[in-house]
């Protein structure tokens, strides 16, 4: 499969790296992401989510960005290929 | 007089920067029409003074909050800027500089946190990126104050590079244009500080290391303030002033309105610092050696929390728990501030995108946290009677702000954004800024209460002597003393409170109460109303509609609070 697989940010797992593909939000949305640097095929790592549909933490250009969860189920994301 | 403007990202180390420029004489200031606060201060360049100011920090110049506003105005006035700028996340900051970069305002770029690069695993080609740019690129250390000479030499050769405006998209093919020739990342193993950062922010370990922060910060700030008291400011007082008050009040003849108002009431012959209700004596014992040691000790250790980036991560903590009350994780911060005073809390409820989350966590710290000043006296006089009683007290309180919230996310309209914050890297904080900070927070408070509290004891002594007060507690009698089983005397501290709460406090000092009737009044006068100085905030903030809706909230929610307290215990 030539692609990655493709989960929104609030399903991807701790530890996780992918590409973002898409933003599926409003133009607000879109333009508060853009100012912490997190745009279409930009490079992300999962770093944690909390428990009871909190937010998650991730690592963008080393730096590390909280996410509410629902903003996170907006972010499409294109997995790195794990080797079997 | 010449203008600079601070301008960067949040958490790039500004005020750091600004800090190492200016030194001490700096002035917080409020921006003209909008709560964001702002530092203001002075330095030499060559021969000439010039303006130096801290903007807030902001991503970019298309303002989404306020306090990006503020930033985005405070350019328009700027003659030179200085973008600071954090050499470990180069990408995301070079956003700002490209759009300073279209305007036509002469700039100068510090590249902070330089040595933080190299243990990182990261390379810059400073030359190259200062040809891109088109201006002066210094790399800085600002905690060390490595690089500040060069940056302060440099200003006059702030340039513009005037580059023509550019979309969005642009200016990222730009940027990564850039990195791609100026920076190289080696990888690196992870440091023991980022080890801790992630653990931080998962749910197991971040919440056991929540818990052992707040507990520690708890420990320290008791342990300073009671040790200031103990064995600076009560010796003090009972060795140098307490002599000094006793001859005078043998001068003034040991009674009668003048003494009253000066010295106090004597109790059992002598002046009583808390008790006696005197200008000299509570007037200037409550603030000063009452207050003014948890005040010191609490700011202390929330700027270093601040300072070493741990406040984000507990917003993350949060988020789950705020979300239950209508707020979103980084209301704790303000919240935290609460417990400091509720002025600056309230002011730092800016940060939060909604009117109804404004609204919520506004009344939320006006019922529910005691400030400093208050808790100091809780401690104080209600702590005399035993541990437990405290507890009780915030515990209560505790509950309050839990309940109310619960309640205000059902009926309060409109809508909670979600968390989306920066997370910066654990840093050693600098002892200069972390004092710097602290010395104005604590000048803030003496400023604004010690006049507060004088006036309190003189207007409250007088009313005593015209009885006024009489005539009200035997009014307000069946509420104070039916529901909440206080003496009717004491519907003055209430009615004080409005004024001070730690004043307020003190008046129920010499009513003899038993330890569940304190228990009441200190939770009744918590959340009964703000103070003051937070209800002319709090009516600039929400509005003379919502703030009334707000004390509404406060008054039903005390009555009914100290109610169930009084039947309960």
């Amino acid at each position: 499969m030539p692609d990655g697989k493709q989960v929104t940010l609030a399903r991807m797992r701790a530890g996780q790296s992918g590409m973002v593909l898409r933003i599926e939000g409003g133009h607000g949305l879109v333009n508060r992401l853009n100012a912490l640097g997190i745009i279409p095929s930009k490079r992300i790592t999962k770093i944690s989510s909390m428990l009871m549909r909190g937010p998650v933490t991730i690592e963008v250009n080393r730096a590390q960005i909280a996410v509410g969860l629902g903003m996170a189920s907006k972010i499409i994301v294109e997995l790195d290929e794990v080797p079997a | 007089m010449r203008k600079i403007v601070l301008i960067g990202n949040p958490n790039v180390g500004k005020s750091v920067v600004f800090t190492r420029l200016t030194g001490i004489n700096v002035v917080v200031g409020n921006y003209p029409g909008k709560t964001v606060e702002y530092k203001r201060g002075h330095m030499k360049l060559g021969g000439e003074t010039v303006e130096v100011f801290d903007a807030p920090g902001t991503y970019t110049l298309d303002p989404i909050s306020d306090a990006e506003e503020v930033a985005v105005r405070m350019l328009s006035s700027a003659d030179t800027v200085i973008n600071v700028v954090d050499a470990t996340n180069l990408e995301r900051n070079l956003y700002l500089t490209l759009q300073l970069s279209e305007r036509k305002i002469p700039m100068i770029i510090a590249l902070n946190m330089w040595d933080d690069t190299k243990h990182r695993g990261i390379m810059i080609d400073l030359d190259k990126l200062r040809e891109l740019l088109g201006v002066p690129v210094i790399s800085t250390v600002a905690v060390t104050g490595e690089g500040i000479k060069e940056l302060v030499g440099n200003i006059p050769r702030a340039i513009s590079a005037r580059n023509p405006a550019r979309s969005r998209d642009e200016r990222w093919t730009t940027i990564g244009s850039i990195i791609e020739q100026v920076q190289r990342v080696t990888h690196r193993h992870h440091t023991w500080r980022e080890r801790l950062a992630d653990a931080s922010v998962k749910p197991i370990t971040g919440g056991i290391i929540a818990l052992v922060v707040l507990a520690m910060a708890f420990l320290v700030i008791r342990f300073i303030g009671e040790s200031l008291i103990g064995y600076v400011l009560e010796p003090l007082f009972n060795s140098l002033w307490a002599p000094v008050l006793s001859k005078l009040s043998g001068l003034l003849g040991g009674s009668g309105l003048l003494h009253n108002i000066i010295i106090g009431k004597l109790i059992g012959g002598e002046v009583d610092f808390v008790q006696s209700f005197g200008l000299l004596s509570s007037g200037l014992y409550v603030p000063f050696a009452m207050v003014l040691p948890y005040v010191l000790s609490f700011y202390l250790v929330l700027g270093l929390l601040e300072d070493a980036g741990y406040l984000p991560r507990l917003a993350v903590l949060m988020d789950t728990l705020m979300h239950r009350l209508g707020l979103h994780g980084y209301a704790i911060i303000p919240t935290l501030l609460g417990l400091g005073c509720n002025v600056p809390a309230i002011l730092a409820t800016r940060i939060l995108e909604s009117k109804r989350e404004r609204f919520i966590a506004a009344t939320l710290i006006s019922i529910a946290i005691p400030c400093a000043a208050l808790q100091a006296m809780i401690f104080g006089l209600v702590g005399a009677h035993g541990g437990q009683y405290v507890v009780i007290v915030y515990g209560t309180l505790f509950a309050v702000w839990i309940i109310l919230g619960i309640i205000l996310r059902h009926v309060v309209r409109g809508f909670t954004p979600e968390l989306l914050i920066e997370i910066p890297p654990y840093r050693l904080p600098l002892w200069r800024a972390v004092l710097q900070k602290l010395w104005m927070r604590a000048y803030g408070f003496l400023k604004e209460a010690v006049p507060i509290i004088l006036g309190a004891v003189l207007i409250i002594n007088v009313l005593y002597f015209v009885g006024i007060f009489d005539m009200f507690a035997n009014f307000t009698a069946p509420v104070i003393t039916n529901l909440l089983g206080l003496p009717k005397e004491a519907v003055t501290a209430v009615v004080i409170g409005f004024l001070r709460k730690d004043v307020a406090l003190g008046m129920l000092a010499p009513l003899a109460l038993s330890a569940k009737q304190l228990v009441v009044g200190s939770v009744v006068l918590a959340m009964f109303f703000p103070c003051i100085a937070t209800f002319v905030i709090l009516l600039r903030e929400l509005g003379i509609v919502n703030m009334l809706k707000s004390a509404g909230i406060m008054i039903s929610a005390a009555l009914i609070t100290g109610g169930l307290l009084n039947l309960i215990l």
